[in-house]
């Protein structure tokens, strides 16, 4: 493993911020720390760059205890949120300073930066001062700063937090492009799942300060682990549930689960695509509150009359019903996951 | 950076403040207060139970108070506009207002009793006469200390971001609302510290009040200097130093509790760029305000020295600074010149690195107590009697391994002594206010500490740097009250050959003192007008 933290903790005053983490990065992964703000994600990367020291546990950089080594002596590296662009340097002067602190003569620093600068699509900005460059080119200064000094490892704290949506898309397709034809190997955080699911091999979802759930993004798409993962991830179809066999006792009605869920009491989640609207006489009856066009469907908010909680379901643009029309609902098994 | 490393910048500072402050202070308030071995402390009740000496506290302290309110009310819209105003000559005022500061405390007493004074400049027209009233001494505080206000606190107003003001006028902050709620908590560690300066600067005043104080006004520190070499009473004048110690101590503890939690890091920008033309009614009034204050205040002084120096056909008085048989010297009163730019030099390059040590190794915000601490300690130098250092260095430092009355790095020595708290404290703020991420982003690309602070830090603060080196030189070449005691007859300085001149009787020496005034007033500009070249040149890029 490249990278491998173990009982990672960090302490704030009393509150832990990072709370015994166990993770673990293989080299050319891309892994992607996803959580809501606060839940102790961007505390995860200092202590891995060395700009946090551990209270407990240990972080380990190919097998090597990293516990007494500097920030500067780890050959990582960390583009920050807010890129922390030099501001006394011309664009040249940021993405060549890991160069310098190499040792790289002049002539190799220049060669590097043009080839970077190319390689994140600002040919010939060498000499353009910071100051005059738009969000979107300083985040890839500040990649090209990060990526210069080949880290063996590359962290990227909410790469593209502060850029417009259009862009993002398009950025987070040639991050992973770009990561894939160097090989290298990140470990990159970020509060926007859809950001995560772009760009990561691996997504980790963090809570609190601990690991909630770890795996590809598909698995965490499709099987969250608890109603916190769940909700996280944008969906809000989550009710208690009592398990037995096929089907689960809901606020919503006996509704039918896959054969081999967990029993007993636990959180059920129905994906809006399993709620299916049919005609009022059938299923739960449901008064239509809210659409919200989404592209490529409509989401349709419910309250079900016998006073269940609220229902979002995915409905194609034209089967959509109107606001405070009332409708049946039925559920789709192969779309409902009972949580742990 | 670790307690180790830190611990190892500030070695520096606490040996040369140990030996060349501590030290030679510590030796002479032995001298006045030890009487065969026995240190005799009932004198400190004695003396202070004087009626005469409570005056002079007194009177010491109300001065200084009203000298620092009256400096701060007249000063801080001349920052604000050298701040954010452009305007034609803006660097060449700057430094024609930092002369003053530089100029011996003698001749700018003389320079105000020619003006306000018998037969001055504002009797001739008026009739007026302020040398017999307190008014004279505060107006010339406020001719001296003008140059802090606005460099220190100007040169961090030109640095904040003026969009902070702006977000708080799109909330619905008036344009007052916004100054007093955005840009002057901002502000207030530079107004703290300006006023911090004035004070002591005022509290210790000396040639100034004996000059137009006259028999009625008297400050510690003049009271220091007759006791010590007038009636020769070393003991009152320990008592008094450890007073004026004391008093300066106190200040600066309620000083550094007050302030310290208020600087908070800032977003810092260009200066080049926060500065506008004069836009409204009210803001080209307000320029023309401060360029009449300017006029009045600060140049005309100056102007009645040159033109009391050209009184003589011919130039006369600047003919007679080349003779050496004035009678006056050893040598040429013109040497002196040439003497107090080596003194000055060696002097700023001391405290600059003396100061910068400390500042970088103070700069932190998890800096300990102990640290902290020798923050405020770094600030004694200004509130002791320059009259004591000047007078401890001739009685401690005259002993191997440290005998070094012969040697001319005792002048500089001396002068960088009053120049380092200037370099820690225009320094101070503005390493404080650099983010820290940035210090970070530079680690995490591999840069050690001491490059971190050498390629994050020095850039950003080399600004900072400049002013602190600009201030340095100049109160070295305008110390009087040590540089005075120390210098050797074959080799004064400036000031010292002005007193001399003035101490002696005649038209001759009085035209000599004005003109070589005149020489010293010219000498600082050039450096200062110098120091604003480099420092527009040069930002931006490393």
């Amino acid at each position: 493993m490249l990278l491998s933290l173990q009982g990672a903790t960090v302490r704030f005053g009393g509150r832990a911020v990072l709370d015994a983490v166990d993770l673990a990065v293989a080299e050319h992964e891309i892994v992607c720390v996803l959580g809501p703000s606060g839940s102790g994600k961007s505390t995860l990367l200092r202590a891995v760059a060395g700009l946090q020291p551990l209270d407990a546990g240990r972080v380990a950089l190919d097998g090597r205890d990293q516990a007494g080594v500097p920030a500067h002596r780890r050959g990582v590296g960390l583009m920050f949120q807010d890129h922390q662009l030099f501001p006394q340097r011309d664009v040249g002067g940021n993405v060549a300073f890991g160069l310098r602190m190499r040792g790289a003569d002049k002539k190799e620093q220049g060669v590097e930066v043009r080839e970077l600068l190319e390689l994140v699509g600002l040919p010939g900005a060498a000499r353009r001062a910071v100051a005059g460059l738009s969000g979107g080119e300083q985040q890839r200064v500040a990649l090209a700063r990060a990526l210069a000094p080949r880290p063996r490892l590359l962290m990227l704290d909410e790469p593209l937090g502060q850029l417009d949506r259009s862009l993002r898309e398009r950025l987070v397709v040639e991050l992973r492009e770009l990561f894939g034809r160097l090989g290298t190997t990140v470990l990159a955080v970020t509060h926007d799942q859809g950001e995560a699911f772009a760009l990561a091999d691996r997504v980790v979802v963090m809570r609190d300060g601990r690991i909630a759930q770890s795996g590809t993004p598909l698995e965490v798409w499709q099987r969250p682990v608890d109603e916190f993962v769940a909700r996280f991830l944008g969906f809000d179809n989550v009710v208690p549930a009592t398990v037995a066999g096929a089907a689960a006792v809901t606020p919503w009605g006996k509704l039918p689960v896959p054969e081999d869920a967990p029993q007993g009491t636990r959180s059920l989640l129905v994906r809006p695509a399993g709620v299916r609207l049919v005609a009022a006489a059938e299923g739960l009856r449901c008064t239509v509150t809210a659409r919200t066009f989404k592209g490529t469907h409509v989401a349709v908010h419910l309250r079900p009359e016998d006073g269940g909680p609220r229902l979002e379901a995915a409905c194609a643009l034209r089967a959509a019903p109107e606001v405070g029309q009332e409708t049946g609902v039925e559920f789709d098994s192969t779309e409902i996951v009972v949580l742990g | 950076m670790g307690n180790a490393a830190r611990l190892a910048l500030l070695a520096g500072p606490v040996a040369f403040f140990a030996l060349f402050f501590a030290y030679p202070v510590a030796a002479i308030v032995a001298r006045g207060l030890k009487v065969d071995g026995v240190w005799r402390f009932g004198r400190i009740t004695d003396v202070l139970a004087q009626s005469d000496i409570r005056h002079v506290l007194w009177f010491t302290t109300c001065q200084a108070l009203a000298s620092t309110a009256l400096t701060l009310l007249i000063a801080l819209p001349a920052a604000y506009v050298f701040a954010r105003l452009d305007f034609p000559g803006k660097n060449v005022l700057r430094a024609v207002v930092t002369v003053p500061f530089v100029l011996p405390t003698v001749v700018v007493g003389t320079a105000f009793l020619a003006l306000v004074g018998r037969g001055g400049l504002l009797d001739d027209l008026w009739g007026v006469r302020l040398d017999t009233t307190v008014w004279a001494i505060l107006l010339a505080h406020v001719f001296f200390n003008y140059a802090v206000v606005v460099r220190t606190v100007g040169g961090l107003w030109s640095q904040l971001d003026p969009r902070q003001e702006e977000a708080a006028r799109m909330l619905g902050a008036s344009s007052l609302a916004a100054w007093r709620k955005v840009t002057l908590p901002a502000l207030a560690p530079a107004v703290a510290a300006a006023a911090l300066m004035v004070f002591l600067f005022t509290f210790t005043s000396f040639g100034v009040v004996q000059i137009l104080g006259g028999p009625t006004f008297s400050t510690l520190e003049v009271e220091i200097y007759r006791q010590t070499s007038e009636i020769f009473d070393l003991s009152t004048a320990a008592v008094l130093t450890l007073v004026q110690f004391a008093a300066v101590g106190v200040i600066l503890v309620v000083h550094a509790w007050t302030v310290r939690r208020r600087e908070s890091a800032l977003r810092l920008v260009d200066a080049s760029v926060t500065a506008r033309r004069p836009r409204g009614p009210g803001q080209w009034a307000l320029l023309a305000g401060v360029l009449a204050t300017i006029a009045v205040l600060l140049l005309l002084p100056l102007a009645v020295l040159v033109q009391r120096s050209l009184d003589a056909p011919g130039f006369g008085y600047y003919r007679a600074l080349t003779s050496e048989d004035g009678g006056t010297f050893l040598v040429a009163p013109i040497a002196a010149i040439g003497n107090s730019l080596q003194y000055a030099v060696a002097a700023t390059a001391i405290a600059v690195l003396i100061g910068a040590l400390a500042a970088a190794a103070l700069a932190r915000r998890d800096a300990g107590r102990l640290v902290r601490g020798f923050d405020a300690l770094l600030m004694l130098p200004l509130g002791v009697s320059a009259v004591t250092v000047g007078f401890g260095f001739l009685i401690a430092l005259d002993e191997p391994p440290l005998d070094l009355r012969q040697s001319w790095i005792l002048v500089p020595l001396a002068q960088a002594l009053v120049g380092v708290p200037f370099v820690v404290r225009t320094m101070l703020p503005v390493l404080r206010a650099v983010d820290v991420r940035l210090r970070e982003a530079a680690a995490v690309l591999g840069a050690s500490p001491f490059r971190v602070w050498r390629e994050v830090d020095l850039p950003l603060v080399r600004r900072a740097l400049l002013i602190a080196a600009g201030f340095a030189f100049a109160v070295s070449l305008g110390e009087f009250g040590a540089t005075v005691f120390i210098a050797r007859p074959d080799s004064p300085t400036l000031p010292v050959a002005v007193a001399r001149l003035l101490g002696r009787p005649g038209d001759l020496n009085y035209g000599q003192a004005m003109a070589l005034s005149t020489i010293l007033m010219v000498v600082c500009a050039v450096a200062l007008l110098v120091l604003e070249r480099l420092r527009t040149d040069r930002t931006g890029e490393f």
